[in-house]
């Protein structure tokens, strides 16, 4: 709680360096952008947080926190994969490294 | 984990965590007199709204629900009732009478607006004095009803501020607490996910029956695929891209062991400890302020982007994960989980981070919605009036 001093204080011992982008789990075909100011051409360090391993991906694109960035190639019609569920379909090309956003996919519902 | 905490004991045995008086308007027509009687006697409390006039049939059952709900909330004390006329408004005295806490009715017809603040206005002074005498008292952890909800998600919501709120309710629901989420629309795309955590086969039906009528209205209604709605702007801004994503951000919120043990209708309470689906709007005011009227006294809001929602009586906790927010919205977040994102904390940490804020915020410590002064009270229409 903040005031409180109780939230997000480093723990030495289980110290890790921090991501720049975090997947939910093996599988995804994307990860998520956790820092900001990041720039086409730089290798990122990901976490894959259910199996607890390191991936790295070169983004294509600036990438703003939060945003998407594919770590597959992907064509048209192909859906794409997070939490281990289809959460829509692609409908522009998207390489990987690439942002993946409205511009790219789509809502199969509604 | 600690399992006390102090509240206070209302006269039918449930227990709440605020102590007010509020002053609650039946119709659109009398907030002016509640407000006025609100600026009258300090320590009270108005909760104006534009609605109470020509609602009929479910619509018209919904408003009163929620106002009586809203009277009954054992984080009221006492409540003074006002109306345009006098059998609308006995309807919800006579309700919120039979919780044993104190309530009145004044209606303004025959009065005239001056006449029925004068009157409400002792009323109200009475209620207030009895209701400031009121001291709490150690309750066990069980006895506290915590609903949940989040707004203007983004990525940071799934990934992290909202699994911390899915590790707390899974220790809160060990503890035998009252918990309560749903925003129908929210769980398009991951709909088979909650199918699966109902605890039986009837629950299981009556969770799906809420969720195809909300997706039926989303098809009679909508003019595209709700690309302008629903992810809001806010949450696109945040990165996130369709419905699916969202909604599997959102069901991380009720943990990875609880069950549900019922499916509620819009109108309807919980009737005992475990964790509820409530059919529900999206939108976080309608949200919060349909649970309160249910009868839940904490409220965990994960956001992404920075929701800044409050409701008058039912303490709201803000929780975010992305550090963007937490910089640049500093006064309105209440816990800061970012930590998860840098791998700073685990999410077991977190949760337990959060159920410590819960615990100071029952005991008595207003959140920052609260002292922001956000008292966000929005009723749901089903449909127009006649």
């Amino acid at each position: 709680m903040k005031g409180q001093s109780v939230a997000t204080k480093p723990d030495a011992k289980s110290a890790h360096q921090a991501p720049q982008f975090l997947v939910h789990e093996d599988g995804d075909s994307v990860g998520v952008i956790v820092v900001e100011g990041i720039q086409t051409g730089q290798d990122l360090a990901g976490w894959v947080m259910a199996e607890d391993r390191t991936i790295k991906v070169k983004v294509l694109n600036d990438i703003p926190i939060g945003h998407k960035v594919a770590l597959k190639d992907f064509a048209v019609g192909d859906s794409i994969i997070k939490y281990g569920v289809n959460i829509g379909k692609v409908v522009a090309p998207i390489k990987k490294g690439e942002h993946v956003h409205v511009h790219n996919l789509k809502t199969r519902r509604w | 984990m600690q399992t006390k905490f102090l509240g206070y004991r209302r006269e039918n045995g449930r227990v709440g965590v605020r102590n007010h008086v509020i002053i609650l308007p039946l119709d659109d027509l009398s907030n002016a007199a509640c407000e006025a009687v609100a600026n009258n006697i300090k320590g009270t409390m108005a909760i104006p709204h534009p609605y109470g006039r020509l609602q009929f049939g479910k619509d018209l059952d919904l408003h009163f629900a929620t106002l009586i709900g809203t009277g009954c909330n054992p984080n009221v004390a006492a409540v003074v009732v006002i109306g345009i006329e006098p059998v609308w408004t006995n309807r919800i005295v006579d309700a919120i009478a039979k919780t044993g806490k104190p309530v009145a009715g004044f209606a303004i017809e025959k009065n005239g607006d001056l006449n029925t603040i004068c009157a409400a206005s002792r009323k109200a002074k009475e209620f207030v004095q009895w209701a400031s005498e009121k001291q709490r008292e150690e309750c066990d952890l069980k006895e506290l009803w915590v609903s949940t909800k989040c707004g203007e998600s983004d990525t940071t919501s799934g990934l992290a501020a909202n699994p911390t709120v899915g590790n707390a309710f899974d220790k809160l629901e060990e503890a035998g607490c009252t918990l309560v989420f749903g925003e129908t629309t929210e769980i398009t795309g991951g709909e088979n996910l909650v199918a699966d955590r109902c605890a039986t086969p009837e629950v299981r039906k009556q969770f799906q029956f809420f969720f195809d009528r909300y997706a039926k209205l989303v098809d009679d209604h909508k003019v595209d695929d709700l690309c302008d709605s629903q992810p809001t702007k806010g949450n696109i801004e945040g990165g996130l891209t369709t419905i699916e994503e969202k909604a599997l951000g959102n069901i991380q919120k009720i943990g990875k062991k609880c069950k549900i043990i019922g499916a509620l209708d819009k109108d309807e309470a919980p009737t005992g400890p475990g964790l509820w689906f409530i059919d529900s709007s999206s939108a976080a005011a309608e949200f919060v302020t349909l649970v309160a009227a249910a009868g839940f006294v904490v409220h965990f809001f994960p956001t992404g982007q920075g929701n800044i929602i409050g409701n008058p009586i039912l303490p709201v906790i803000k929780l975010g994960a992305n550090p963007r927010t937490v910089r640049t919205m500093s006064e309105h977040i209440d816990v800061d989980v970012s930590g998860l994102l840098r791998r700073e904390v685990n999410l077991d940490q977190a949760g337990d981070n959060l159920l410590d804020c819960m615990f100071h915020t029952a005991n008595g410590r207003l959140t920052s919605a609260e002292a922001l002064g956000h008292r966000e009270f929005v009723l749901t229409r089903l449909y127009e009036s006649a």
